[in-house]
């Protein structure tokens, strides 16, 4: 690929960037990814886990368009857990420690092996400009690649400054350089702007940990793996350890408060409140007198662990004087110490639903700079952003993501159109419509979307294809035929003499029955196989639910079409106040969806800009 | 698609009330309550009956789809514009399977949507759909004030409560959250049932409807205000004495005032005060005469302070025995304005019959019917165990929405808020 034939830059290697360079060059998009050290590519800079409660259904729909994450999770998990199991299966996310070095390593393998996508090693100090829009970016050593699309992912580099106690120091993740410059050209753009913090706990040299005095946490013994493509575990499985703060801990922490970063006022950016510090938690939860600390393996050659639930911005000697007064870490060595960061990230309300910047054409912003924290988030968005990023320069029609169909779409409608106040993590309580978004079911809502995009590898076709028909011959036995109230009370499933018909797919939905069950009713369903017959008790279980929200879909989806241009004057809408009108100036809602939700926006003003869109569409077809 | 109705003309009383309604059950609707559908544009008077017999007779109108107002199938009844008759006609409707009352402008976005109105036609009708919004704002406003509103306050804390307790146990599993949550999510749900049920089953709407309106006397300590209740009611039903703050709680009479059912209500005279029992007189007065549909206020000065005066308001110069009899005085002793006064709270009663909100107290029953159907499903499903949790969650939200006119919207935000300042989230 000669640099004079670039369609899309992606700046950055992280979590963000490579989903971006991946689904870019999926498309046929000429990617390159510029990120300072190759070995910088894929590196998880926090917690070695990927998945969880809401984040396992973003990498599930990252995997059904063919994207990365799900894949090199896989590889590298070195322990699997479903969360919820317990619980419904719309709430279950999966979830796996990881193996940092392979991680990183099947993810620059990825990087490599993709198609129209080269890594370049380099420092992007600045982006090329014509017209009011990006035109490509400008390398350390002064050369320049041209290119219609960027796609900018560089976390917490913006103005990043790390505190560990009162010593404070300018730079991104542990050991990288800030990139000053870009945000200066950033700057330059006029965008509303924010600040937030995040933070690590200390690292510990496990050798150092007296694991005979832990409690095990092992993982599922049937693993649940993240890609749809994925059949078995690779990596060696491992357990992780538990223990627990105690008073000698707390007393440490809170008679050290004035020397860390957070409480001796060194810190003004907000940090997430799920992820509370050590400090905070002793602080704000004063009653309790013990926290839950995992002793995270950052891999299996690795002897470095991680020890979450003690994030911390105290100086050196007291984390070390509080890591030791926890059981099992009495001997503990710290590898690294844990550290605060603050970092400057673009309010996202200044995006629109692709991810690019509304006042900067061509220029997609992805990941933690839009105010979101989670390598999945990042992920998420880098897709959104790399698929419109290479649809772009293609000269092609872009892609939004429904609210109605994705988690994806939920966090990219959060985003832009509510901003973020802390850094925002996914929860499957912000889907509206859960029970239908599953992390089981994410292949069917969005593999056919990937494959009109033409995101989706023959490989992936090929496999969903062949569950779809198998999924579908098994809801034709289901769905057949009709059972009188007789038939089903003589194989044991109590239900109501009232002479309603039902099909085994309505008796499904009954608790406590399995499609086993059914069997005695019809032979056949002993042909329908364990993946499939999981599906089809799933999909019954909610069918109902799903069609009870089918009118809030068709109405939220109604209103998420009708889509306000860039361009449309909110100011000439005659019939509204002058308030109404200056928060739609300045929230520039991207369709009647995110209109209705601005604060005070009545059914008035809502058909007023209705017509007034209509009438534009008459307009600008005639 | 729902089909929707509402009355299309200006609520109270009037000769003709019309009840719109749209949407592919509307004719359905017409042939269930009046037998025979008529031809379409043809007005035809039909016999309207409901569960209860017959409630009218009516004119009633159908237009075919592709020629109606709103581009769908349209019925429109014209009753006879009682907001008794009206009342009636609106909860059988309800009653009816696909049909639901109209949200604010609803009418009006549909027409737009099936392209029966242009631009000009909806920027004129939009001072009305605003006029139409404010009118349900204030009557859901009023009908809010007073119990049904702290009611429905405790029912948004509680409902917010029980599913913060719930998304918690979903949303951070694999926290240190305390896993039962079940004995305090039953408890909450089951207090909000039951507050609904006692409010369907009329305990609190029904009762204002019976009691009536509401007029407070306000003003100052010993400006004779109780005396002037005396001179309404024609007894002594208020302890009248020259001692000011005599009054330290609210008293309140029932007439029959010009024919009105009216609770006049004599409060604690308004005024700066140390004495605790008073205060909380004061407080109680004030709260009291906002939720009102009167206040007479009572002034020796001409000012008035405390409270606002609205629009139906009245103020009087209080004492006319003492300070002379002029226009716009009044005295509870020698009787002088009282005639005066009551015909005046006759003219500005009768002008709010009908405009008390009958669609909104409607709206508010069915709202708390379909919350209760959801909060009944989802403590059958927490009874089942921990694997419906998803599903309990969802008949919350449901419920929630559902009651999205009376306890305000729900974000996901207020949970998380709730979830953050309780437990110790974060690993």
């Amino acid at each position: 690929m000669k640099h004079s034939d670039v369609d899309v830059i992606v700046i950055g290697g992280g979590h963000a960037g490579c989903e971006a360079g991946a689904a870019s060059a999926r498309l046929g998009a000429r990617t390159i990814l510029v990120t300072l050290k190759r070995d910088g590519i894929g590196v998880m800079s926090c917690n070695p886990a990927i998945g969880g409660l809401g984040k396992g259904h973003l990498v599930r729909e990252i995997d059904a368009l063919d994207g990365v994450m799900g894949r090199v999770a896989d590889a590298a998990g070195i322990q699997f857990r479903l969360l919820n199991r317990r619980k419904g299966p719309a709430v279950q996310g999966p979830r796996a420690q990881a193996d940092r070095k392979i991680y990183r390593h099947t993810m620059l393998v990825e990087m490599e092996n993709t198609e129209n996508l080269r890594v370049l090693e380099g420092e992007v100090t600045d982006l090329l400009m014509k017209d009011g829009s990006v035109a490509g970016v400008v390398l350390a050593d002064g050369s320049e690649i041209p290119a219609p699309s960027v796609v900018l992912t560089t976390g917490t580099f913006l103005r990043g400054v790390i505190h560990i106690g009162d010593e404070c120091r300018s730079g991104g993740r542990m050991g990288d350089k800030p990139s000053i410059k870009l945000a200066e050209r950033l700057d330059g753009f006029g965008l509303a702007m924010g600040r937030l913090k995040t933070g690590t706990p200390p690292r510990l040299d496990g050798r150092t940990i007296d694991w005979d005095q832990l409690d095990r946490q092992p993982g599922d013994e049937d693993p649940v793996l993240f890609s749809f493509l994925s059949r078995k575990v690779s990596a060696p499985q491992i357990s992780c350890g538990i223990t627990h703060t105690n008073d000698k801990t707390h007393d440490i922490i809170r008679s050290n408060l004035n020397r860390s970063a957070m409480y001796g006022g060194h810190i003004d950016g907000v940090g997430p409140r799920y992820c509370p510090s050590i400090e905070d938690k002793v602080v704000r939860f004063s009653e309790k007198n013990s926290h839950q600390v995992f002793l995270e393996p950052e891999g299996i050659e690795d002897h470095t662990v991680y020890p979450n639930g003690i994030s911390t911005s105290l100086p050196v000697d007291v984390q070390e004087d509080y890591v030791r007064s926890i059981r099992g870490l009495e001997q503990v060595r710290i590898l690294q110490p844990g550290y605060a960061i603050e970092y400057d990230y673009v309010d996202p309300r200044s995006l629109n639903t692709q991810l690019e910047l509304r006042a900067v054409p061509g220029l997609f912003l992805a990941g933690q700079i839009n105010g979101t924290t989670g390598y999945e988030e990042a992920a998420a968005q880098g897709l959104v952003a790399g698929l419109n990023a290479g649809l772009g320069a293609l000269r092609r029609e872009p892609v939004t993501f429904s609210r109605t169909q994705s988690y994806i779409g939920v966090m990219v409608d959060d985003l832009t159109s509510r901003g973020v106040t802390e850094p925002y993590r996914m929860f499957t309580s912000r889907a509206e419509f859960r029970l239908s978004l599953r992390a089981d079911n994410a292949d069917q809502r969005l593999t056919p979307i990937g494959m009109d995009l033409g995101c989706v590898g023959p490989d992936r076709v090929a496999v969903f294809t062949e569950k779809m028909d198998r999924l579908n011959s098994g809801k034709d036995i289901l769905t057949r035929d009709g059972y009188t109230p007789n038939d089903i009370s003589r194989i044991g499933v109590k239900v109501s003499n009232d002479g309603v018909r039902r099909t085994m797919f309505d008796l499904l939905a009954f608790p406590n029955v399995r499609l086993g069950d059914l069997e005695p009713l019809d032979d056949r369903v002993g042909s329908i196989d364990s993946e499939i017959g999981v599906q089809l008790e799933r999909d019954a279980l909610y069918a109902n639910y799903v069609q009870r929200q089918e009118k809030d879909f068709a109405a939220l989806k109604r209103d998420e079409q009708e889509i306000i241009p860039d361009d449309f004057d909110f100011q000439g809408l005659s019939g509204l106040s002058n308030e109404l009108k200056s928060k739609l100036v300045r929230l520039r809602p991207e369709n009647l969806m995110q209109a209705g939700r601005v604060e005070g926006m009545t059914p008035a003003a809502l058909s007023l800009l209705l017509s007034r869109l209509r009438r534009l569409k008459t307009d600008r077809a005639s | 698609m729902d089909t929707i109705f509402a009355q299309a003309t200006a609520p109270g009383k009037a000769g003709v009330a019309i009840v719109r309604l749209s949407g592919p059950d509307s004719w359905t609707a017409v042939e269930s309550l009046c037998g025979a559908v008529p031809a379409p544009r043809v007005a035809s008077l039909r016999t309207v009956k409901g569960s209860t017999g017959v409630l009218d007779e009516a004119l009633v109108l159908v237009f075919e789809a592709g020629a109606s107002f709103t581009g769908e199938r349209v019925a429109e009844f014209q009753v006879h514009g009682s907001s008794a008759v009206v009342a009636a006609v609106l909860s059988e409707l309800s009653g009816l399977d696909g049909l639901r009352p109209a949200d604010p402008g609803e009418f009006t976005r549909r027409a737009l949507e099936n392209g029966c109105l242009d631009l000009a036609q909806v920027e004129g009708l939009a001072d009305l759909i605003d006029a139409e919004t404010e009118a349900q704002r204030q009557q859901a406003q009023r009908v809010l004030a007073g119990e049904l509103g702290r009611r429905a306050e405790e029912w948004r804390r509680d409902l917010i409560r029980a599913a913060a307790l719930l998304e918690a146990t979903i949303d951070f599993a694999d926290e240190d959250v305390p896993e039962d949550v079940t004995p305090e999510v039953s408890l909450l749900i089951g207090k909000v049932t039951d507050s609904l049920r006692a409010e369907i089953a009329g305990v609190g709407i029904a009762e204002r409807v019976r009691t009536g309106f509401e007029v407070a006397i306000v003003g100052a300590p010993n400006v004779g205000k109780s005396t002037l209740l005396n001179a309404l009611a024609g007894r002594d039903a208020a302890i009248t004495s020259e001692v000011a703050g005599t009054t330290r709680d609210v008293i309140e009479v029932r007439m029959d005032l010009a024919g009105l059912p009216v609770s006049v209500l004599d409060t604690a005279g308004i005024r700066e005060t140390e004495d605790v029992v008073e205060r909380i007189g004061v407080d109680r007065a004030i709260e009291r005469a906002r939720s009102s549909d009167v206040r007479v206020f009572l002034t020796e000065t001409g000012d008035v302070e405390g409270l606002p005066v609205l629009d139906d308001d009245i103020v009087l110069f209080a004492k006319a025995d003492v300070f002379g009899e002029r226009e716009g005085a009044v005295s509870g002793v020698t009787g002088f304005g009282v005639d005066w006064l009551v015909s005046e709270l006759r003219r500005k009663l009768v002008e709010r019959v009908g405009r008390g909100g009958v669609a909104t107290r409607e709206r508010h029953r069915l709202a708390m019917e379909r919350a209760v159907v959801d909060l009944d499903r989802a403590v059958a499903f927490f009874d089942v165990g921990s694997e419906n949790f998803d599903l309990v969650a969802e008949e919350l939200r449901s419920a929630v929405r559902a009651l999205e006119s009376l306890v305000g919207r729900v974000d996901v935000e207020a949970l998380l808020d709730d979830i953050f300042s309780s437990f110790c989230i974060g690993k």
